[in-house]
């Protein structure tokens, strides 16, 4: 297995934990990965991107120039690296926040995806992240969901175990619609 | 098995550093090294070591220099800035020989310049960033892991020459994580007991001094040849490089640290296109692997270097096979300038048809 994932988005929409996330769990599978994040200095709303490759040999370069598949959460990561995606790759838009008709590209698959409004139906706008992730990692199936869960558990600290379930539920939600989207 | 950890560069090189002995540390924050002094000033007081937040990069060199003249493992890290305020005391232990550990997660520059990656600080690192004409070891780990091995290596290599050493990385290896199988350190055999050390111990016994003060007739001149003589060892027993695919190889890629991984995968996409390419990655800087380069371009190769620079590690390079055709790529450190594997492959083409 080879793959690499680009993610973008503006700061606190969870791009960054969620980059961690997989390659976590890709490691927990007994893979190799590399998690490589770039952000601003401001804390919140500046840029935050990740770069995340995934091997079962050993990882090459961290950097990524040119994208397997994409994570677009907000309209300036779509206008700074739609156009990066890979010939024949995948790019998961956040249709809640972003416009695109596809005219765009046509040489990729795109899944567009009311990620906030999803969020908002589970009950916390800030799952948005955990949303996104399920449906990649449906489609890729880089890592299992299972895996995200253990590693999600691993990582956060005891005392926010109780946000695990909703976080659970919002991996599935994103898992479920990439399904539905493709299986239509 | 030993589990394996997910772990930032700079987590593991502070995590090395600990393993190996390290109970005293000195520095100061600054982008993008910060992972460091904040692990350690959660794990050092469980080991019973000392953290210390120095009032100013200068300050902290110099405590770094008191630690290492009592004998003791100490470090001190920060970002190209911040190393530029520590050249002076780095000086001062290059020419008191106190050994110590000095990690570098450079930053772009000139000034104040960015918070992202930069290869720029080679040539601070590897021709003496102070005054007075001296060399440190410099070492250029490549990935998570390497940066926790890298800090033991370090450290007995920093000892067993009595010449500081430094872990030259920069954001992209600090900041990236990465599987890390972390296992004991071992110290070597031939480490000796510092018996230079100052500890006094209130007995009488044969004064030591540990200075860089040397206003006798010629005793100076003695001096700096001392130290250039175990530059001159290291240069033939210390030399560390890797190479990958590089025996049947028609055109040789150079880069070190973040370049170099970026190189790998740009290596890889070469060879699955049919050009015979391979990759020598110097992993010291200082001693910089001269007879690896004589070895490899022997048969009349070309050299390409990769660097995240305007060129620095390419006139060691030229120096080392001044008959070979050796060639540069480089961006100038900054946000949005890091090279992509796609960028550098087709360099390697442009130049392996050339």
């Amino acid at each position: 297995m080879n793959h690499d994932v680009y993610m973008a988005g503006f700061g606190g929409q969870g791009i960054l934990l969620i980059g961690n996330l997989l390659a976590y769990a890709t490691i927990l599978e007994g893979n190799q990965a590399s998690y490589f994040p770039a952000y601003g200095v401001e804390k919140r709303g500046g840029a935050a991107t990740c770069t995340i490759v995934m091997s079962d040999k050993s990882v090459g370069s961290p950097v990524v120039g040119e994208p397997e598949a994409a994570l677009l959460l907000n309209p300036l990561s779509m206008e700074k690296y739609y156009s990066h995606v890979r010939s024949g790759g995948f790019a998961l838009i956040n249709s809640s926040l972003i416009d695109d008709d596809g005219s765009r590209r046509t040489d990729i698959k795109r899944l567009l995806i009311p990620a906030n409004e999803m969020a908002l139906a589970i009950g916390d706008s800030r799952l948005v992240n955990m949303i996104v992730l399920g449906a990649y990692v449906e489609y890729s199936k880089v890592v299992s969901v299972d895996s995200l869960k253990e590693a999600l558990k691993e990582v956060l600290p005891e005392r926010n175990h109780r946000f695990l379930p909703m976080n659970h539920q919002a991996l599935e939600a994103g898992a479920e619609f990439c399904r539905q989207a493709f299986a239509s | 098995m030993t589990k394996r950890l997910f772990v930032k560069g700079n987590e593991a090189v502070a995590m090395g550093a600990l393993e190996a002995g390290c109970r005293y540390y000195f520095g100061y924050p600054i982008t993008p090294q910060s992972d460091i002094p904040e692990y350690i000033s959660r794990e050092m007081p469980k080991l019973g070591g000392q953290f210390i937040q120095a009032e100013s990069e200068v300050a902290s060199i110099n405590m770094l220099l008191g630690a290492s003249a009592s004998g003791a493992r100490a470090m001190t890290s920060s970002s190209s800035p911040g190393i530029s305020l520590k050249q002076e005391g780095i000086s001062y232990m290059a020419g008191s020989e106190c050994p110590g550990l000095i990690v570098n997660i450079c930053r772009s520059g000139p000034g104040l310049g960015g918070i992202d990656a930069s290869q720029a600080d080679y040539f601070q690192s590897v021709k003496g960033g102070g005054h007075g004409g001296y060399h440190i070891i410099v070492l250029a780990p490549d990935s998570v892991q390497e940066m926790y091995d890298m800090a033991m290596l370090a450290f007995d290599l920093s000892d067993r020459y009595r010449v500081p050493a430094m872990i030259l990385a920069d954001a992209v290896i600090g900041q990236m994580k990465e599987g890390l199988t972390p296992h004991s350190y071992v110290a070597p055999d031939d480490l000796e007991v510092k018996d230079w050390a100052l500890i006094g111990d209130g007995k009488a016994g044969e004064q030591k001094v540990v200075k860089s003060l040397y206003l006798g007739d010629g005793e100076l001149e003695a001096h700096n040849n001392h130290l250039h003589a175990k530059y001159a060892v290291m240069q033939v027993k210390e030399v560390r490089y890797e190479g990958v695919e590089l025996d049947d190889a028609e055109l040789v890629v150079t880069a070190y640290g973040s370049t170099a991984r970026i190189a790998k995968t740009a290596v890889r996409l070469a060879r699955e296109q049919g050009m015979k390419v391979g990759l020598l990655r110097p992993i010291t800087l200082f001693p910089f692997p001269k007879a690896a380069f004589k070895e490899h371009t022997s048969a009349g190769q070309k050299v390409l270097c990769f660097e995240l620079n305007n060129g620095q590690m390419v006139e060691d390079v030229r120096l080392s096979v001044p008959r070979t055709d050796v060639s540069f790529y480089g961006r100038a450190p900054g946000a949005g300038s890091l090279p992509t594997p796609e960028e550098f492959l087709d360099q390697i083409r442009t130049h392996y048809e050339a």
